[in-house]
């Protein structure tokens, strides 16, 4: 085994680990913990990948933005408190365990397979992960998808203060 | 991370991806759910950047169409984050607007709008 | 990681044992210069006060902060009954790691295998990710607490950092657009061109340009708020929530806090040299144009001088100078400033700082394209700057002064006009 792949192995065990604690935790803190880790390691196997920009990203939008509103509100609502709501349906647990390991089962049957005759290693060009490329690319391939999100981001914050406003 | 094979990755992202599917059917508190769901949107992102990168584009020909084939994950991606960044912010004020006029988060209690 | 920043880093340099040198001369100042600047804000804060400051453990009292150290150090250890354990230890250490962590990006001079520590193409980017980082562990250590105040603390934190950063972020997003790189090492280097591109012998610091005085004030503002630092320091205002977020902290875990906080105090303080005060140079006066004009006149000694003041080993001296400068311009905010109320900083972050900033965007992009006819539109921005600025002080001032309340007493039928400000 290289270097590369012992990096990624513990990585992946990592982000595995803590995508669990986010359903196993009873404490909604913690969940949330679990999930800044898991998006964090994320973001370092990006840039193993050398998307530089884009775990960049995913550092400053998930765990910087995203992951703190979560937290904010699991705080402000005092969901962190010990008498939170009890998980107890063992049966729901049960088929929610049995549909994620056919998920799973289902994906590695049909990718391994095909993936690991055709795999001939990454083929993308140096330097595609930059800001620079994909800058570029975003301005001009897909200027208009970013037109269009720009504008749903515009609605998601009229929509938010909306919702958040106190009608009296 | 040189010498990991594409299905490491895909495998990686099929579990992240069951395992917020399995979150969201036992969690019975909505942020979590939430937060499931952006396991799983992660999962998806995992999925696009690793074909980003080892996407041979069989059936582009000229360079810049292999260029723009590998940039095409990486554009999802960014999407994604934009829409997720959205979806959290009217999420959780509708979350947050609930439990103010509810006084309680159990989703299985939150039936308001079945006739 | 360490693959990727060795992959996007210049070849100069490019070997694993310049990689750790250059940790461990990073790592070694800011942890060296940490109780220096504890020591400098107190003698300072005195003088502003007109006291004498700590002046009794060693020449000026410059071990005071070893002693202080020590004191905190032997100090019982205490771990309240009701907090979360895991992470009410944790959160010192997260509190920390962002504090050291940004430095990685920072250029401190000319040589590439010395500083920085990784030249990434996102280094702008990656200060504000990390420095978004920090909140965590004030706000884990709020949590963990399990305190009334210690939890308002955090949430002030966290409402705090997450409003101030948006201004941050436009205010750079300025710089990378008027630079076109998230590099700091060009960022930096863009500095050295000629003034506006005209003045042969003045460097184009950022802060000199119309649009980049705008972004520097507004990033000095958020960069005060991001740190948690007086007139900013809600989180931990002591006269309304004991001390915050460490409320319960003592001992080393207390110090943990202590230290981080400094050392992020540093960091920004250096972004800002980097970013707006031309980097490692001390004046902005183009010192290669100098050195060859001496030459010309025929003065080699002052051009010697010029070109060893412009070179690379005077650079870090005047980087640390910056820096310091940086940390007396917070010491000289918390001297001078009352804290704000929870409101009006909201209001400021949300309605003055974040539109002035986006408005000074666009003024870049017009700079930009007609050199100096956005003059015009950068004086319209300062305008506003100005006018946001007195009105938001003269907010604070009328706001308690708006509401009168009139009681009247029926047996007295006299009127007693009584203000109450609202709180």
């Amino acid at each position: 085994m290289s270097l590369g792949v012992v990096v990624f192995l513990v990585m992946a065990i990592v982000i595995v680990l803590s995508a669990w604690g986010v359903v196993v935790a009873r404490n909604p803190v913690r969940s949330a913990l679990s999930l800044v880790i898991n998006f964090f390691t994320l973001a370092l196997l990006y840039f193993g990948m050398h998307i530089d920009l884009l775990g960049i990203s995913q550092i400053l939008v998930y765990t910087g933005l995203i992951m703190m509103l979560f937290l904010f509100c699991i705080l402000l609502l005092n969901l962190g408190a010990p008498d939170t709501l009890f998980e107890q349906s063992l049966f729901k647990r049960s088929v929610a365990w049995f549909i994620g390991g056919v998920l799973v089962l289902a994906v590695a049957s049909q990718v391994i397979g095909p993936l690991a005759v055709a795999d001939a290693g990454p083929s993308a060009p140096q330097g595609f992960g930059e800001a620079g490329s994909v800058g570029k690319a975003l301005f001009t391939g897909w200027v208009y998808a970013f037109e269009i999100a720009s504008v749903l981001l515009l609605v998601g914050i009229v929509g938010s203060i909306l919702l958040a406003k106190r009608r009296d | 991370m040189e010498g990991v094979p594409l299905y490491g990755y895909i495998l990686l992202s099929a579990l992240m991806f069951a395992i917020g599917t399995a979150g969201v059917i036992i969690k019975r508190n909505p942020i979590i759910i939430f937060m499931c769901i952006e396991l799983m949107l992660n999962a998806a992102n995992l999925s696009f950047l690793a074909f980003a990168k080892y996407h041979t584009a069989p059936l582009a020909t000229t360079a810049l169409e292999k260029w723009n084939v590998h940039m095409t994950g990486q554009m999802a991606v960014v999407f994604v984050m934009a829409v997720a960044a959205a979806e959290v912010a009217v999420g959780l004020g509708i979350i947050m607007a609930i439990f103010r006029m509810r006084h309680g988060v159990d989703i299985d209690e939150m039936s308001a709008m079945r006739g | 990681m360490l693959e990727t920043l060795a992959a996007t880093e210049p070849a100069q340099g490019d070997s694993v044992w310049w990689a750790l040198l250059r940790i461990a001369i990073m790592l070694g100042f800011v942890l060296a210069i940490v109780p220096g600047l504890i020591w400098w804000e107190r003698r300072l804060l005195s003088w502003f006060q007109d006291r004498i400051g700590p002046n009794r453990v060693g020449p000026f009292g410059l071990l005071q902060p070893i002693a202080d150290g020590v004191k905190l150090f032997f100090k019982e250890d205490i771990t309240p009954a009701t907090v979360d354990r895991l992470l009410y230890f944790l959160a010192p250490a997260i509190a920390l790691f962002p504090a050291f962590a940004i430095w990685a990006t920072i250029p401190w001079g000319p040589d590439a295998r010395l500083t920085p520590i990784a030249d990434v193409d996102v280094a702008i980017l990656y200060i504000l990710a990390i420095s978004s980082l920090g909140v965590y562990g004030l706000f884990l250590g709020g949590w963990a607490s399990n305190n009334k105040y210690s939890l308002l603390g955090g949430l002030r934190s966290a409402a705090q950092m997450v409003s101030y950063e948006l201004a941050m972020g436009v205010a750079l997003a300025c710089v990378i657009l008027a630079t076109g790189s998230l590099r700091l090492t060009e960022v930096v280097s863009m500095q050295f061109e000629p003034l506006w591109g005209v003045v042969p012998w003045m460097q184009n610091w950022f802060i000199l340009t119309p649009w980049g005085f705008v972004a520097g004030v507004i990033f000095l503002i958020t960069m005060v708020a991001e740190t948690n630092r007086a007139p900013f320091d809600l989180p931990e205002a002591e006269s309304e929530l004991i001390s915050g977020f460490h409320t319960e902290y003592s001992s080393m875990k207390f110090a943990v806090f202590f230290m981080g906080e400094y050392a992020t105090m540093l960091a920004f303080s250096s972004i800002f040299a980097a970013v707006f005060l031309g980097g490692w140079s001390p004046l902005p006066l183009n010192w290669e144009y100098l050195a060859l004009r001496a030459n010309d006149a025929g003065i080699p000694w002052l051009a010697g001088g010029l070109t060893f003041i412009g070179g690379p080993i005077a650079a870090p001296i005047w980087m640390v100078g910056k820096m310091f400068g940086g940390i007396t311009f917070y010491v000289w905010l918390r001297a001078t400033l009352p804290r704000l109320r929870y409101d009006q900083l909201m209001n400021l972050g949300w309605k003055y700082l974040l539109p002035v900033a986006a408005l000074n965007f666009v003024v870049v992009a017009i700079w930009m394209q007609f050199g100096w006819f956005a003059l015009l539109g950068a004086l319209v921005v300062l305008f506003l700057l100005y006018v946001n600025i007195v009105v938001f002080l003269a907010r604070g001032r009328r706001d308690g002064d708006d509401e009168m309340l009139t009681l009247v007493n029926p047996q007295a039928h006299t009127e007693k006009t009584i203000e109450v400000s609202r709180s």
